[in-house]
């Protein structure tokens, strides 16, 4: 009788299996019919073929805003960190007025619905006259990707010894040494899951970037909706299963680093 | 005179106010302004924009009217469009509890290497752009989807799932239920497998172990995935606009068609500010009705 407690039974597994295939049909459909040698949506019963894969490098289109979704990822991620870890700082480790309401500040895009930030970002860069930058793209992600990248480097400052900041300062190193050579090679962890995680979410980021991307500069999720707007066809397919596979590399990236799941709950 | 007049304020054993430190303002200062002009500006001009009129001949028109928020707010074709995303959410948040809890569950009773493989399987697709996943559901709900084509071989219907409610909701599960699964992963953690080990011994049969031991330590799980599902559902736009279309509009695709298709932009900042004023509401009322239960069930404890 105990020893069942920690297994499941048949029931559950079964359950399990179903909850999966439900989960992971639709990468393995897409990921098919990329891989069809017809020249419309098919499974590839007649033999596998690359064509579409090739495809892709006809339509520069894909390959340019591919090539902008990942300058735009890094350097959103690179910045939201830039302001994340100061923050966290300053909040975790000072008791002062406005700690709240600054917290809540920084947190608040997750509760704004992301069609909202995005009319407001276009309202706005419309009336700055800097509407369809990429720069504007850069501020407008790095607004969204922030809270991810505050959230886990928090968990890794709320959870550190400070005896040993207190040994360096104490042993004359500036504030500025014992962060550098001290406290960031603690919160390591914390400051690249984020990293990572704000990566992939401005990566991925659709319905804000609607708005504010332009004809001559869209990302590839942009480019993507308005494609498939228009028609579904297998080079769409590849395109995803790019994107699918990149994605899986990424993430069993951060498995290894970090544990996906503390990453995901930012307890990083 | 500011120390004078403190002096007879009843303020004498408080503890001593804290000198004011520039170090945390240094830190987090940049960041903060940042935040303050990229949402706040934005969201007041997008307010003002509501605020506009509009006409299709000259287009917008800089007034002070209310005539936007009353088309929104009076419209039964508006209506019809916030009864269906927040019918969506509800439904769409129910469906993931009852497939994403137990789910969270069976994988923490997994052996090790199939627990991680299984955890990795329902949470990296929330990695996956909203867009792949989506299209795989086109590919499988479209008129020689794999769905259909069973649907179809068992009877059940003729007619694909595309551009309907059923079909909306199936892409929207598929997409938000690993949040759920996350959320009551992290509230099983903390659940001590010795009080399952208790229940079991005193002779309670699993499910009433189930019931009322594992269940009440999750349930803060299941309450704050719920609320991520529903406010990401209420507001999702990819998923909707795909598989429902401008057949099946919710809020979000609504807002997108006034503002790209038809160009009414003030209607469009109303919407958006309804919706988010909605949203708003529904958090705050949510989080203030899982706050005075748990009191409740705290104080009778």
């Amino acid at each position: 009788m105990y020893r069942n407690l920690d297994r499941n039974g048949p029931l559950a597994l079964v359950f399990n299996a179903l909850f999966l295939l439900f989960l992971l049909a639709p990468l393995v459909v897409v990921i098919l019919v990329s891989l069809t040698p017809e020249g419309y949506l098919s499974y590839p019963t007649n033999g596998v073929s690359l064509r579409w894969f090739r495809a892709i490098l006809d339509n520069p289109q894909f390959i340019d805003a591919f090539y902008n979704s990942a300058v735009l990822a890094v350097l959103s991620a690179s910045l939201a960190t830039l302001i994340a870890v100061p923050a966290a700082l300053a909040v975790a480790r000072y008791r002062f007025k406005g700690r709240d309401a600054l917290t809540t500040l920084f947190l608040s895009p997750l509760m704004i619905p992301q069609i909202v930030l995005g009319v407001a970002f276009l309202r706005f860069f419309t009336q700055l006259g800097v509407s369809g930058t990429f720069a504007s793209l850069v501020a407008a992600h790095v607004i969204v990707v922030v809270p991810y990248t505050l959230r886990l480097v928090l968990a890794s400052v709320v959870g550190l010894d400070r005896e040993a900041e207190r040994a360096a300062i104490s042993l004359g190193a500036s504030p500025w040494t014992s962060f550098r050579r001290v406290t960031l090679p603690m919160i390591l962890p914390g400051v690249t899951g984020g990293w990572m995680l704000a990566l992939i979410m401005s990566f991925d980021e659709l319905t804000m970037t609607v708005f504010v991307a332009s004809p001559g500069n869209t990302t590839l999720p942009v480019q993507m909706y308005n494609y498939i707007d228009q028609s579904v066809d297998p080079l769409i397919a590849s395109v995803s299963a790019v994107i699918i596979l990149i994605t899986i590399a990424f993430m069993l990236l951060i498995d290894r680093l970090f544990g996906l799941d503390k990453v995901l709950t930012g307890k990083g | 005179m500011a120390e004078v007049s403190s002096l007879h304020k009843p303020t004498a054993n408080r503890a001593p106010r804290l000198r004011w430190d520039a170090r945390p303002w240094l830190l987090c200062g940049p960041g903060a302004v940042f935040f303050l002009v990229m949402l706040g500006v934005p969201l007041v001009m997008t307010v003002v924009l509501s605020l506009y009129g509009f006409s299709y001949t000259e287009g917008l028109i800089e007034t002070r009217t209310l005539a936007s928020y009353r088309e929104a707010l009076v419209d039964p074709y508006f209506h019809e469009i916030f009864l269906r995303t927040y019918a969506l959410g509800v439904g769409v948040t129910l469906i993931c509890v009852v497939l994403g809890a137990p789910e969270a569950y069976v994988i923490s009773k997994l052996r090790p290497p199939w627990r991680t493989i299984c955890l990795l399987a329902a949470l990296g697709p929330l990695l996956v752009s909203v867009i792949v996943r989506t299209l795989g559901w086109v590919l499988l709900l479209g008129n020689h989807g794999l769905v259909t084509e069973a649907l179809r071989f068992v009877g059940l219907t003729d007619r694909s799932l595309m551009y309907t409610h059923t079909g909306m909701v199936i892409a929207l599960v598929h997409v938000f239920v690993p949040f759920m699964v996350i959320s009551v992963w992290a509230a099983l953690k903390k659940v001590d497998p010795a009080t399952e080990q208790a229940a079991l011994s005193l002779g309670a049969s699993k499910f009433t172990m189930l019931r009322r031991v594992v269940l009440p330590q999750v349930l803060p799980g299941i309450l704050s995935g719920s609320l991520i599902v529903f406010a990401l559902t209420a507001s999702a736009f990819a998923t909707p606009a795909i598989i429902g279309e401008r057949r099946l509009k919710v809020a979000a695709t609504a807002i997108y068609d006034e503002y790209l298709s038809t160009s009414n932009w003030p209607l469009g900042a109303a919407l958006a500010m309804i919706l988010l004023v909605l949203n708003a509401l529904v958090i705050f009322a949510y989080n203030r009705l899982v706050e005075r239960r748990y009191r409740k069930t705290l104080g009778e404890a």
